[in-house]
């Protein structure tokens, strides 16, 4: 039987749609978007196009849109590339805990290289506090990335109130969009945002591209250096099929932007109700998530043995957080909210909800988790 | 419609095109997650690099997956630089090497690197002598390309890695972008320690590529986050290229041996008919020279025009790379080699692939002709 999909935050099945339009990118318009003939230009075509598509659905202009190899490196791009611009002007910068690790190693980095980081921490329900940011804030912060909706948690960040306190102050504003994006209207001057990380493969499109906007006017150096792509801030031969096959994941995302937010909300709802029939015990992490992410501690359990269980009946979710060598690190996400000594890190698990589903699946897989968490805590009685 | 522009970028292999869909429909797991899904992403991760390292002669624990050509040379430069700078600070380059080489090195010299541009003969060779004498107790890499881009000249590799061989603390970078597939290199006992590939140079597609790192050479990432491809290169991997770049890799190299000398024929005959021109002066070296780059100029006469007129009729060249110079005509490479400025700035560059026919090379000849002599005509 088909593995049932819930870890669409990790990455998403590419959409029917995507695969067509990218055909003809591989099969006709295989130019170089940089030579002057007629095979570069329809090449070039295909990108203006994308850029457009790219720069409308956040309310940009599309010279604000900088293609990447994916979210990563748009963070990379983001962080490192803003600091090393602007080190004149301060060596501040501010972020939190909780950010994926594209940015916390992002800032390691920086810290090596003697810029001064604050972390934020976040509260209980997984959220920044304001009036921390603003205590952190001084005249040498020249930049402050904030993520919208954390990869774990799902938890929305107050982006707009960051951006209204930063208003009056010089630093930029990054925000990592990656898991926001395609189910949040994010619109770049309404929340005041300086620079926004996209993936495209959380969006149902390719992997392996994505794109970072930075508003017009902000200083940025390039990480990569050679020709002049994207306005010699990545350089590259552009990836025309995948800018094209992400152009198209972005149009059909921002159409069905509200469809998909109540399906997978109904996902969600679905999946909980269904535990809680099942007398399930469990506790989210997190207030005020996304449609699509559902983050549940299951005390008396530990995430290893729970991940082993679902894999072999057929469900594929995930902790959350990064893996190494098949073993399972303690959320460093939920140890900042409630605690490393607390249990929920090491018995929470991230359900991610999108495409791949439907509800007899998402009845079904929540029936099978009652069941495993179910024996797994009996167990424990027993000892 | 007779595509010449190969060294600017290739259409995708049919198989290549298969592939890259089967793998975006069928492998969607992130091989970074641990469920069914994710493993068998990562297996088809493994097994891609598995047959690279075959097809290369090298282990899988010595490559990593990129997104091109330009993020392989600005990881491989600024990954031995900032590692290794407190054994010295000294890169050694040539005057003629890609922009994202050049770049790379140029942005290292901010940092306070030097770096050394060795200069290059007429053909666009750099003197291994020369490279020997630049090396000193500071000299962490040297960076030299396998085939130029604009001129197809091949640069006696196997003499510097021997160099290199001889002097344990440095590591020796190549570009192999445009050689691989069309010209052998070993990287074997070769004193090669890290080596570029670009996937939509040989029939893959764009935005994906690989960076050979030998075993034992430590770099520092570009890119920093998730860790995978041995904390060299986080992101989540682009599995479908990847996978369609080690078949455009396989496909290449099966080529290489099937078409043995076809290259060679077709290039012999251009450069003939070229040669029997008068306005043509050719450019690219009759030895040490890769067959599928073929550069000539045609003094007075602007390249962006005759590339019009002759795409005009269906036929597809370039110019020099694009964006490697600061006025628009000029050739930084040709004016590297000494060339004159009617010369530098009237470069056109023919690049075939083992798909082109000795009809290609007639068709596009006469085409030219008839090109030159109305543009002649006008300008007089
Ligand atoms: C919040 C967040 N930022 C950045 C990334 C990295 O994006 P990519 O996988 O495209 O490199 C991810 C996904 O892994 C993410 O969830
Ligand atoms: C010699 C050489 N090195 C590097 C590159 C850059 O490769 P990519 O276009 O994949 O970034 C190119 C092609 O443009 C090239 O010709």
């Amino acid at each position: 039987m088909e593995p049932i999909y819930l870890d669409h935050a990790a990455t998403t099945p590419i959409h029917p749609e995507v695969i067509k339009a990218m055909i003809p990118a591989l099969e006709d318009v295989y130019g170089n978007p940089s030579s002057v003939h007629h095979f570069g230009r329809r090449a070039r075509q295909f990108l203006d196009e994308a850029r457009r598509i790219a720069a409308k659905s956040i309310g940009a202009q599309e010279k604000e849109i900088i293609f990447t190899s994916g979210g990563t490196e748009a963070d990379n791009l983001a962080l490192i590339g803003t600091a090393i611009a602007n080190q004149h002007r301060g060596n501040h910068i501010i972020t939190t805990t909780i950010e994926h690790h594209a940015i916390l190693d992002a800032a390691k980095y920086l810290e090596k290289r003697g810029f001064r980081i604050t972390y934020l921490p976040v509260n209980e329900s997984g959220q920044v506090e304001l009036s921390a940011l603003e205590a952190a804030l001084s005249e040498e912060t020249i930049l402050v990335s904030i993520m919208t909706v954390n990869n774990e948690t799902g938890v929305i960040q107050p982006i707009k109130e960051i951006g209204a306190i930063l208003n009056n102050h010089l630093a930029y504003f990054h925000t990592d969009a990656v898991q926001a994006y395609g189910l949040l209207p994010l619109s770049v001057n309404d929340l005041g945002v300086d620079l926004l990380s996209v993936s495209s493969h959380k969006i149902n499109g390719p992997k392996g591209i994505g794109f970072l906007y930075v508003k017009d006017g902000v200083t940025i150096e390039s990480i990569q250096h050679g020709g002049q792509q994207e306005r010699k801030k990545r350089p590259g031969t552009e990836n025309v099929v995948g800018i094209k096959g992400f152009a198209k994941a972005i149009e059909l995302v921002m159409i069905e932007m509200q469809d998909r937010n109540k399906r997978y909300g109904n996902y969600k709802q679905l999946f909980l109700n269904t535990l809680d029939e099942q007398t399930v015990n469990y506790q989210i992490n997190g207030v005020h998530t996304i449609a699509s992410i559902a983050n549940l501690s299951f005390p008396g359990t530990n995430v290893e043995s729970l991940l082993t269980n679902f894999d072999l009946s057929g469900i594929a979710a995930s902790s959350g957080s990064a893996c190494t060598a098949g073993s399972v690190e303690p959320s460093h996400v939920l140890a900042e909210m409630y605690g490393s000594a607390n249990e929920t890190t090491i018995n929470s698990i991230r359900f991610s909800f999108g495409a791949a589903n439907n509800e007899q699946q998402i009845k079904m897989a929540a029936e099978k988790v009652a069941a495993i968490v179910a024996r797994l805590t009996k167990d424990n009685d027993i000892r | 419609m007779i595509y010449l522009d190969n060294s600017a970028t290739t259409k995708p292999y049919n198989e290549v095109m298969e592939s890259f869909e089967k793998v975006s429909k069928a492998f969607y797991g992130n091989p970074s997650s641990i469920h069914q899904l994710g493993i068998e992403a990562e297996r088809l991760l493994l097994k891609a690099k598995e047959q690279m390292a075959q097809l290369l002669g090298i282990s899988e624990q010595e490559i990593i997956f990129t997104s091109g050509g330009t993020e392989g040379n600005n990881t491989a430069i600024k990954g031995i630089a900032l590692k290794h700078q407190a054994r010295g600070n000294h890169i050694i380059t040539s005057s003629i090497e890609h922009p994202s080489v050049l770049e790379a090195c140029k942005s290292l010299e901010k940092l306070g690197f030097t770096v050394t541009y060795l200069p290059v003969n007429q053909y666009g060779l750099v003197s291994v002598d020369a490279l020997k004498a630049a090396i000193n107790e500071k000299t962490i890499l040297i960076s030299i390309m396998h085939v130029n881009n604009e001129l197809g000249t091949i640069q006696p590799i196997k003499e510097i890695g021997e160099i290199a061989k001889q002097f344990p603390k440095l590591y020796f970078h190549v570009d192999n972008v445009q050689g691989f597939g069309k010209i052998p290199l070993n990287l074997q006992n070769s004193g090669i320690d890290l080596c570029t590939f670009s996937g939509h140079k040989i029939h893959g597609v764009k935005g994906t590529g690989m960076l050979y790192i030998k075993k034992g050479t430590a770099i520092f990432p570009l890119f920093h986050g998730g860790e995978q491809e041995f904390n060299y290169r986080s992101g989540t991997e682009n599995l479908a290229g990847i996978v369609a770049f080690v078949k455009a890799s396989r496909i290449i190299l099966a080529e290489y041996n099937e078409n043995d000398g076809k290259l060679n024929n077709l290039n012999k005959r251009l450069r003939a008919l070229l040669d029997s021109h008068s306005s043509i002066v050719i450019n690219s070296p009759s030895s040490y020279h890769a067959p599928h780059i073929i550069n000539f100029s045609i003094p007075g006469l602007k390249p962006e025009v005759v590339i019009h007129a002759l795409g005009q009729k269906g036929i597809y060249i370039s110019t020099k790379s694009a964006c490697s110079s600061k006025t628009p005509d000029e050739s930084a490479v040709l004016t590297a080699c000494g060339l004159a400025k009617d010369v530098s700035e009237s470069a056109l560059r023919v690049s075939l692939s083992y798909h082109n026919t000795r009809d290609d090379i007639e068709i596009f000849y006469q085409t030219l002709c008839e090109v030159l002599d109305q543009l002649i005509k006008v300008m007089r």
